[in-house]
């Protein structure tokens, strides 16, 4: 995506949340567009934010899940949604779990296509919700700007999409985690940190990721007890970020583990910022795609 | 006697010199007969023995949707084969003599090639107990392989290698450690760290080369690595041979002339296992086939159907077909920037498997069956997977040009691909006949 697409769906994000703050919470961008959500990996907040951002620019919505769905009785990705499409529906908003997947839907599928996160790959509406969060608590300048983040790098498609759109904007990203969860140096456009202190000594930001139990169970980390130790964001540790130094999490949180609670719910925290920016971004995705497709 | 053809103004592989061929009943004549029934003009062409894939995913039984004896040993012949060693993983496996011998028969009935089957190593390929090797020998089986599953248990390996010395075959491993390799989609590197797959370290190829390296030599058995994609499974091998032990080792062309980085945007016709690695073990495969510890080349053809592939690339299976571009992607890859001359190429196709294989010599002396290609090395040649033989288009290599084009195929004196256009008609005088008496070659 380019540095001019990026920009324009967090102006267009603003504009909708200027509006929401004087009390025009709806539109009619994708009024008489049918918006499917397929959603094939669990998804609570996503889901959510995807369904209210819809619903805000007047789609009707369908959505479902793997488990109520034919892909249960063994239908294919592919045909299910080629079904959906041929019902009308214009615009899918798809997570699954294969990276790549929501490329190879677009190229088969009369119908846009919105990822809500792949696999591995990349979550890009998790990501520009991050830059809109930063571009308030930087005041609107990347460059120069730093951004630490912390925990499970390789299996996350979060820090995929935050450090791709960081970049393009100009930031500077510094990851650090174990090394059981870290990239090979120079495989992503980070720098990395041996150690979360040094990750965070004058930081502009730092998000720490959702340690998924699953990193325990295949021996990438030994407990919750030495991770938060070693690697959690503590009063501490987040201190050693500049005074303006902001906390993010994509969430669900794992407080005690990551983040504590004091982090988590203090004064840097930007969290509820991000959830609130994800349903403005979201509207400013649905928004430009239906205008791609000629549907408004 | 019955029908004769000459094959006139060819070019002897080994040599390049002119040779003028006969063949009739199936066999080579020892002389030129003066009026031919069909007079073959190779125009220059190179003829050598039939060439040999002795790593082959016929899918049958099974598996007709992806290919069946019949599509493939008719994309063998295309590419200019004679012959082919058929890998076991089918449905069933080829585990007892039965399925052996049903395949033999439907080869005979339907084939293009001489089919020559591997037997599985254990039942069902479960590596829990072996299969009567020696029953499977007797009903044609020339190796034993687990291929598509590693041998996970040491124990389990060492005792196939000792067995497999009563049968005297030799165990065909797909090296892969399961630990090392679960819920890999493609090679461990930049490119599966930017697409977001989980990695296939090379380690997890190389460490199963070294274990069962020293369970060759603890079993004195006969231990051949199937497809050795990675630097440091070719320094394993390197070191077997310094050792004097009986181990060899193939690679295929996929591992000579791309990387990971040909997976691109989730390309599934990128997939395979063990998949393509980095530019470093790419020039560490051309330098062991250069310097001779690659015993010999084979292509892991594995078809599949388009539907198959065409998913999502976690959900796509591994693997590639290979039979119908082998050649050209010899010719214009490892010969034409002089790793290997001609020759030793040709070698690496026919006498060198069929060596470690047991296969019966072709030498295209008179009397042998005639099994023989005829290719013009220098001809380029666009690939187009949808004229492929092979019930499989599943390839990387379409829309590329490649040069060394197959002209004539002959397997058991039949045409089994091409000639047309080679037949010039005979004046019937002699005079047409060879202006020189043909190479009769003298093997070891």
């Amino acid at each position: 995506m380019s540095r001019e697409s990026i920009l324009d769906i967090l102006d267009r994000a603003e504009h909708y949340r200027s509006a929401w703050k004087l009390g025009r919470r709806t539109s009619r961008e994708l009024e008489d567009v049918e918006v499917g959500n397929a959603f094939f990996e669990d998804s609570t907040r996503t889901r959510i934010s995807f369904e209210l951002a819809e619903r805000r620019l007047g789609a009707r919505v369908v959505s479902f899940t793997s488990d109520g769905s034919s892909i249960s009785k063994g239908e294919t990705l592919l045909d299910t949604l080629q079904t959906v499409a041929a019902m009308g529906v214009a615009l899918i908003v798809v997570r699954h779990g294969s990276a790549g997947s929501p490329g190879y839907l677009a190229r088969h599928l009369d119908a846009g296509v919105i990822n809500a996160g792949d696999g591995e790959h990349e979550h890009p509406t998790q990501g520009l919700l991050d830059l809109l969060t930063l571009r308030d608590a930087w005041r609107g300048r990347f460059e120069g700007r730093r951004i630490a983040i912390v925990g499970d790098i390789a299996h996350s498609r979060v820090a995929r999409s935050a450090i791709f759109g960081l970049r393009t904007l100009g930031a500077e990203v510094t990851i650090a985690g174990p090394a059981t969860l870290m990239p090979r140096e120079g495989e992503l456009s980070a720098a990395v940190a041996p150690t979360v202190e040094e990750a965070l000594q004058g930081a502009d930001a730092v998000m720490a990721l959702r340690l998924q139990r699953e990193r325990m169970d295949e021996a990438s980390v030994p407990s919750t007890r030495e991770y938060a130790r070693v690697w959690g964001l503590n009063a501490e540790r987040v201190e050693l970020m500049t005074a303006e130094g902001v906390v993010l999490h994509p969430g669900p949180m794992n407080r005690g583990v990551e983040i504590t609670s004091e982090v988590a719910d203090g004064s840097r925290s930007v969290v509820l910022d991000q959830v609130e920016n994800g349903v403005a971004v979201r509207c400013a995705v649905l928004a430009r795609c239906a205008e791609a497709l000629g549907r408004c | 006697m019955g029908e004769t053809t000459l094959i006139r103004n060819a070019r002897w592989w080994r040599t390049g010199e002119r040779i003028d061929l006969a063949f009739s009943d199936g066999r080579v004549l020892a002389g030129l007969p003066p009026s031919p029934d069909r007079l073959l003009d190779a125009g220059g062409a190179v003829l050598s023995p039939g060439l040999v894939d002795v790593h082959v995913h016929l899918r049958e039984p099974g598996q007709g949707h992806k290919e069946t004896i019949e599509t493939g040993t008719r994309a063998a012949a295309a590419g200019g084969f004679t012959a082919v060693a058929c890998m076991p993983n089918t449905e069933p496996p080829l585990d007892r003599r039965e399925w052996i011998e049903w395949v033999l028969t439907r080869a005979r009935d339907a084939g293009s090639a001489r089919v020559h089957p591997m037997g599985a190593v254990t039942v069902g390929q479960r590596g829990e107990r072996l299969t009567e090797f020696l029953a499977l020998r007797d009903a044609g089986a020339v190796a034993l392989s687990d291929d598509g599953k590693p041998i996970a248990s040491a124990a389990m390996m060492r005792r196939a290698l000792e067995y497999a010395r009563d049968a005297g075959l030799p165990i065909v491993c797909h090296e892969e450690d399961p630990t090392l390799s679960a819920g890999g989609q493609m090679n461990e590197g930049p490119t599966a760290t930017r697409l977001g797959l989980r990695g296939i370290p090379g380690a997890a190829e190389s460490t199963m080369v070294r274990r069962d390296v020293e369970l060759a030599a603890l079993s004195a058995g006969r231990l051949h690595l199937a497809h050795l994609s990675c630097l440091e499974s070719l320094e394993a091998l390197r070191d077997a041979k310094r050792r004097g032990l009986a181990v060899t080792g193939e690679t295929c062309p996929h591992y000579w002339t791309l990387t990971d980085e040909a997976v691109g945007d989730y390309d599934t016709h990128a997939r395979m296992n063990p998949p393509l690695r980095s530019a470093r073990d790419r020039e560490a495969v051309l330098q062991a086939i250069a310097d001779g510890t690659i015993d010999c080349l084979a292509t892991d053809h594995a078809p599949h159907a388009a539907d198959e592939k065409d998913q999502p690339f976690d959900r796509a299976p591994f693997g590639i077909v290979g039979l119908e571009t082998a050649l050209a992607l010899t010719l214009t890859f490892l010969v034409e920037p002089g790793h290997l001359s001609l020759a030793r190429a040709i070698e690496l196709w026919t006498e060198a498997p069929r060596r470690i294989f047991g296969l019966p010599e072709v030498s295209l002396a008179p009397g042998t069956p005639a099994d023989l290609v005829l290719f013009d090395p220098g001809a380029e040649w666009t690939v187009e997977p949808g004229r492929f033989r092979s019930r499989g288009r599943n390839t990387p290599f379409g829309g590329w040009t490649l040069r060394g084009r197959i002209l004539l195929t002959v397997c058991g004196g039949e045409v089994t691909f091409g000639g047309d256009g080679l037949e010039v008609a005979s004046t019937g005088d002699g005079r047409d006949r060879a202006a020189v008496a043909p190479p009769v070659e003298h093997h070891a």
